[in-house]
């Protein structure tokens, strides 16, 4: 069994409770950060755990605690974001739903290492029953005392609130969450000034992930260089990792971030190999964002090394031939799934998701759905193929935020690795009808025709 | 449903919704009461057939203290808001990837076969409606549905059936209480 840090107590019965989860150890972070550190030796702590954001960016979280602006003198504010809504995660609310009392003692410490009086977690509004777990998890701190004016009799004030979205994937981003926290349409703001000099009501805010603001807890009881003993490199620690899509186990598991992505999928610790007898076909390993990696390259790198569940060697190779391990979103596919069908569906996710804030984003990803549609449905033709990359490459990095790269992304990764998969379609629309085509007839199967095709030509 | 034709000032909250919007806004600082507004609209939609008139967006504009203007641009922006009248069970499924791939496109028509909709339609007398939605964060237990505050999961035929039969006959829990 790996290494444990988030779930280590996942199956004690009632651990949803304050009351069990107290007498598990719950809470000691907060009262051994506010009696006996510094708001910045807790920073220093998360530093040298090299905890690194669990929400997708994977950027440094003790980094980004320290930029937050003390100059002004404003109030600052720690937001989590449990927004959640990359196709193909759901970590964070397993977390909140299992065990909410992780998340406010995180939110307790983490906002005291900030110097942060009125904090906030934003949760996506489909999670509206997860919502009242954490209302009431909110009032079960206050009423024992971890919550309000003088903290544990140390003169340390804090609020937390939950609040909520409505459905829009673009609040997930950081800057359009602060927009949305404050009663808006969730457009993303343009950066700098970055939220940690202008943040929610103009003030400091610091936003986090929900897995992220959990592993604080344990890192401050258990000292930051303990963390980083778990993991490799500058992939420290553990990760949740959400496993979907065609493989015998689908669900939430925390990995150390040092095993072989094989491991991963064919243990029975983990995923417990495929859902069936039909071969892997390929994986997005970390949301519907980043690069789909065909079988082959998954397991092994483009090196033919062996390829493991870190943010380094899951991006070993680049774009090229390799991927990134994201907010965890694990979704494996076997023979019966057709990767133009698969891109077609990200792209119609993409436009819709699109705020329309930015031309390219908002024209490209609704031109990219229509063109993966008519491929998908045996209308295309080759040049559409061309025209998709052209498109895909126009939106990448021409946008206020990173939504245009998400969606820009598995197109390209689809149109790189399974090019032939497209030419297959624009050729033999007779062949793809059916939406489960490769379900009767897989890929494997048929692609000699395009050899053959080829040849005749 | 009628609420159309309603006019702000008959539009009423009751008391304890009232209590709970006054609750909501006290999470906020003072003047920034205007954060409240996406879960306010959340309780609102939930006490007047799980949709948001004009009207309605009207009072909510009246009570938040905000202009109606600003109620609206954050309705037609949010996707959990329905601008106009649905079922009374409204079967929203996921039909993103990771869901696909596990039959979320079968259930979903074989549900619509069932009830005799297409999707996006409301049945006849509103007792149901099928909506196609993005990612909703279940793909590990697919195929899934949302139906009002909750998830119902590895969805099955004859599942659905049972789904379907327990919301005629009202036994079916859509709404999560207030803590």
């Amino acid at each position: 069994m790996g290494k444990k840090i988030l779930l280590e107590h996942i199956n004690v019965p009632g651990i949803e409770t304050y009351e069990v989860f107290r007498k598990m150890g719950g809470y000691a972070s907060v009262e051994k950060a506010l009696k006996t550190k510094t708001p910045l030796e807790v920073v220093e702590e998360v530093k040298k755990s090299g905890l690194r954001g669990r929400g997708g960016a994977g950027f440094p979280t003790g980094l980004k605690w320290s930029f937050i602006d003390k100059k002004s003198g404003n109030p600052r504010h720690l937001v989590c974001n449990a927004d959640e809504s990359e196709p193909g995660t759901f970590k964070d609310r397993y977390l909140m739903e299992k065990i909410p009392h992780l998340l406010i003692e995180g939110m307790i410490t983490s906002s005291f290492a900030l110097e942060a009086h009125l904090s906030y977690i934003y949760i996506r509004g489909e999670y509206m029953w997860v919502f009242r777990i954490l209302e009431k998890a909110i009032k079960e701190a206050y009423a024992n005392g971890w919550l309000g004016k003088n903290i544990l009799g140390t003169g340390y004030d804090l609020d937390v609130h939950v609040t909520c979205g409505a459905g829009a994937y673009i609040c997930g981003e950081e800057t359009a969450l602060i927009e949305s926290l404050e009663g808006k349409r969730g457009n993303p703001r343009i950066k700098p000034p970055f939220p940690a000099v202008v943040g929610v009501y103009g003030n400091p805010t610091v936003v986090n992930n929900v897995e992220t603001i959990m592993d604080v807890p344990w890192i401050v009881n258990n000292g930051g260089e303990e963390f980083a003993k778990f993991g490799i490199g500058k992939s420290t620690g553990t990760k949740l990792i959400s496993a979907s899509g065609n493989i015998r186990k689908p669900g939430v598991y925390e990995i150390e971030l040092s095993i072989p992505v094989e491991e991963f999928v064919m243990s029975d610790e983990y995923c417990g190999g495929m859902q069936t007898d039909r071969p892997l076909k390929a994986c997005v390993p970390g949301g519907s964002s980043v690069p789909i990696l065909p079988a082959n390259l998954l397991f092994k790198t483009a090196k033919g090394e062996t390829r493991l569940m870190t943010y380094e060697s899951m991006s070993d190779g680049g774009f090229a031939s390799g991927s990134m391990i994201g907010s965890g979103g694990f979704i494996v596919y076997d023979d019966r799934a057709c990767v133009v069908r698969n891109t077609w569906n990200f792209a119609r996710f993409y436009h819709h998701e699109s705020c329309g804030q930015c031309s390219p984003c908002r024209e490209g990803t609704g031109w990219m759905e229509k063109i993966l549609w008519r491929l998908e449905h045996g209308f295309g033709n080759m040049e559409d193929i061309d025209l998709l990359w052209d498109i895909q490459r126009k939106i990448e990095g021409n946008t206020i935020c990173p939504l245009g790269d998400a969606a820009a992304w598995p197109v390209a990764a689809a149109i790189r690795h399974f090019r032939d998969e497209f030419e297959f379609h624009v050729k033999f629309p007779e062949k793809i009808k059916d939406r489960k085509h490769f379900e009767k007839e897989p890929w494997e199967q048929v692609k000699h025709l395009l050899n053959k095709e080829a040849v005749l030509v | 449903m009628g609420l159309a034709e309603v006019t702000k000032e008959e539009v009423k909250f009751s008391d304890k919704l009232l209590a709970r919007i006054a609750e909501l806004k006290s999470h906020f600082p003072a003047g920034k009461h205007k954060s409240a507004l996406l879960t306010v609209l959340h309780e609102v939609q939930d006490q007047h057939n799980n949709w948001l008139s004009v009207p309605v967006m009207d009072k909510v504009a009246e009570v938040l203290n905000v202009l109606p203007i600003e109620v609206y641009e954050v309705v037609t922006f949010y996707t959990m808001y329905n601008q106009q009248p649905v079922g009374k069970y409204m079967f929203e499924f996921c039909r993103t990837s990771c869901c696909c791939l596990r039959g979320a496109e079968d259930i979903m028509e074989y549900t619509c076969n069932k009830l005799g909709v297409e999707e996006g339609q409301v049945t006849p007398d509103g007792m149901f409606s099928v909506k196609g939605t993005e990612c909703l964060g279940a793909c590990g237990y697919a195929p899934m549905l949302q139906l009002g505050d909750y998830y119902h999961e590895f969805l099955t035929p004859e599942k659905m059936d049972k789904l379907i039969d327990d919301c005629r006959a009202g036994n079916v829990k859509f709404y999560s209480e207030v803590n």
